[in-house]
């Protein structure tokens, strides 16, 4: 605990120093090529009492969140089937992992081919993003079981239903979540590249909107909502490892 | 009638180009504590774990209370050598985890994890989870779970083997203890000499490569017994001298065998 006050006292002296300096500096440079914080702050503000950032952020987070659900409920169940089916999962991971390595970037005209410009075709590239990660993540956990752990169950005559509820989900669950905080990184940038390509809706709109207007205080506003964004959904998941998995972090601490 | 009978129990690896039991015969009597010993790769472990139908045997068989024995069974358990506990349940969950798999009802379960958590005397630790308690607490956790379902045979893998001296100690003391409290038949596998002449009534000595009975040992101490009464026992005193002059031999005739 002494530790963590200096250690935050480090961090915010950065900060200030950082941004007094960014500042500074930013105020000397054209305003086209580059901003400084105070501008980006009322920049932020105008955005926000004129409704449009809102706007454009629940576009982004629609599109974002039906992604993610369609990851996770494709993503655990058919890990999950892997896991348990040899046959399916031969069969199936040359596919997936010749997908997963290749930049699903390439795949997005394609998908705007099949799905048009609308929320879908976002939701698609953000599901594609999302997918792999979670999927394989998941069928790890379940296949990575502790044979020592398997070994008890099978003494105190565990029933397969009760060997899913004790042994399987809860110690896969730690690498599923690790899967979602991975695709997490994964999927805004899949929702903002999306964005770019297809849609007049959604924070990648307004950051092309504000760079084709080189209104670059404007442009640096969505790009600070989706850091915060990014930092708040993953810290959220940390949160939730530490509690569904405390004896995991105890190692790395 | 005995407790277990094995006869002409054999196991091979490798599709059988290994044998890692050669066969093994025995009996073990009701309430007897009954220990396995012998050097690391003699097959004990794979022995216990024969007994427990956890890895299929190549030939022979296994009775317990006269009826064969084919596959895990409910009434035996086990306490593992890496204490097996579930790391996402608490230490309470952990005990009662063979009573909720045998489905007793939920006072019943309280009342005797309850108890056999005093037994093991690791009250005040219910709700801690195994990675904030020491080993030697794990493992009196592990034992008091494989006591709680009152099992009619237990199975010890070398339980306190990972444990320092005097936890290792303390825990001895204390399984013979509850031993005379319950009656259990126990049969458990140690390398340690002092282990087994300490809790046996009879140690099986097995010599390795193939793991065979090389012969069967009353230890000849009246119970309740003192650990450091045992130890200075003139009659342990002479066993362990036997014991470790056979292990001598069989240590010498592998190193011979090996060049």
């Amino acid at each position: 605990m002494k530790h963590s006050t200096y250690t935050w006292r480090i961090r915010f002296l950065s900060l200030v120093v950082v941004l007094t300096v960014w500042e500074l500096y930013g105020r000397s440079v054209n305003p086209i090529l580059f901003t400084y914080p105070t501008a980006i702050a009322s920049a932020f503000v105008e955005l926000v009492s004129k409704g449009e950032l809102q706007r454009f952020l629940l576009q982004s987070l629609e599109v974002f969140l039906y992604g993610f659900a369609l990851a996770v409920v494709v993503g655990i169940p058919l890990g999950i089937l892997m896991a348990r089916s040899t046959t399916l999962s031969l069969a199936l991971e040359p596919y997936l992992h010749a997908i997963y390595s290749t930049p699903t970037v390439a795949f997005i005209p394609l998908i705007v081919l099949w799905f048009g410009f609308r929320v879908t075709a976002k939701v698609v590239i953000v599901f594609l993003f999302m997918v792999f990660p979670i999927l394989l993540n998941t069928h790890q956990g379940v296949k990575n079981l502790n044979q020592d752990l398997l070994e008890v169950a099978r003494s105190f005559c565990s029933s397969e239903r009760r060997l899913w509820t004790d042994l399987i989900i809860p110690s896969a669950l730690p690498f599923i979540l690790a899967g979602i905080n991975l695709a997490i990184g994964r999927g805004l940038v899949g929702m903002i590249v999306a964005e770019f390509f297809t849609s007049v809706a959604g924070l990648g709109y307004m950051i092309v909107q504000y760079a084709n207007a080189f209104e670059t205080a404007k442009l640096f506003v969505p790009i600070v909502v989706l850091m915060a964004l990014g930092v708040t959904l993953i810290g959220l998941i940390k949160v939730l490892e530490r509690k569904i998995a405390p004896w995991q972090n105890r190692e790395q601490d | 009638m005995a407790k277990i009978a094995v006869r002409h129990l054999t196991k091979t690896y490798n599709s059988g180009d290994v044998t890692a039991l050669e066969d093994i015969s025995f009996e073990v009597q009701p309430s007897e504590s009954f220990c396995i010993l012998g050097p690391s790769g003699c097959g004990k472990t794979t022995l216990l774990r024969l007994l427990d139908c956890l890895i299929p045997r190549d030939q022979g068989e296994i009775f317990l209370d006269g009826e064969p024995v084919t596959a895990p069974r409910p009434d035996v358990t086990m306490v593992f050598q890496h204490f097996g506990l579930f790391p996402w349940k608490n230490l309470a969950e952990n005990v009662a985890y063979g009573l909720v798999l045998r489905g007793h009802r939920k006072e019943e379960i309280t009342r005797r994890v309850e108890k056999y958590i005093k037994l093991t005397g690791l009250n005040g630790f219910e709700k801690s989870y195994p990675y904030q308690l020491s080993g030697g607490m794990q493992q009196r956790a592990g034992l008091a779970r494989a006591l709680a379902v009152n099992p009619s045979l237990l199975l010890m893998d070398e339980p306190f083997g990972s444990l320092d001296a005097q936890t290792r100690e303390t825990l001895q003391e204390e399984l013979s203890k509850i031993l005379e409290q319950e009656r259990k038949t126990m049969l458990f596998v140690t390398h340690s000499i002092d282990e087994a002449i300490y809790l046996g009534d009879r140690i099986l000595l097995m010599s390795p490569r193939p793991g065979k009975i090389r012969e069967i040992l009353p230890v000849e101490i009246p119970r309740p017994r003192d650990i450091s009464q045992v130890r200075s026992d003139p009659r342990s005193v002479r066993l362990r001298a036997y014991i470790w002059d056979q292990l001598k031999q069989d240590a010498e005739q592998n190193m011979r065998g090996n060049t």
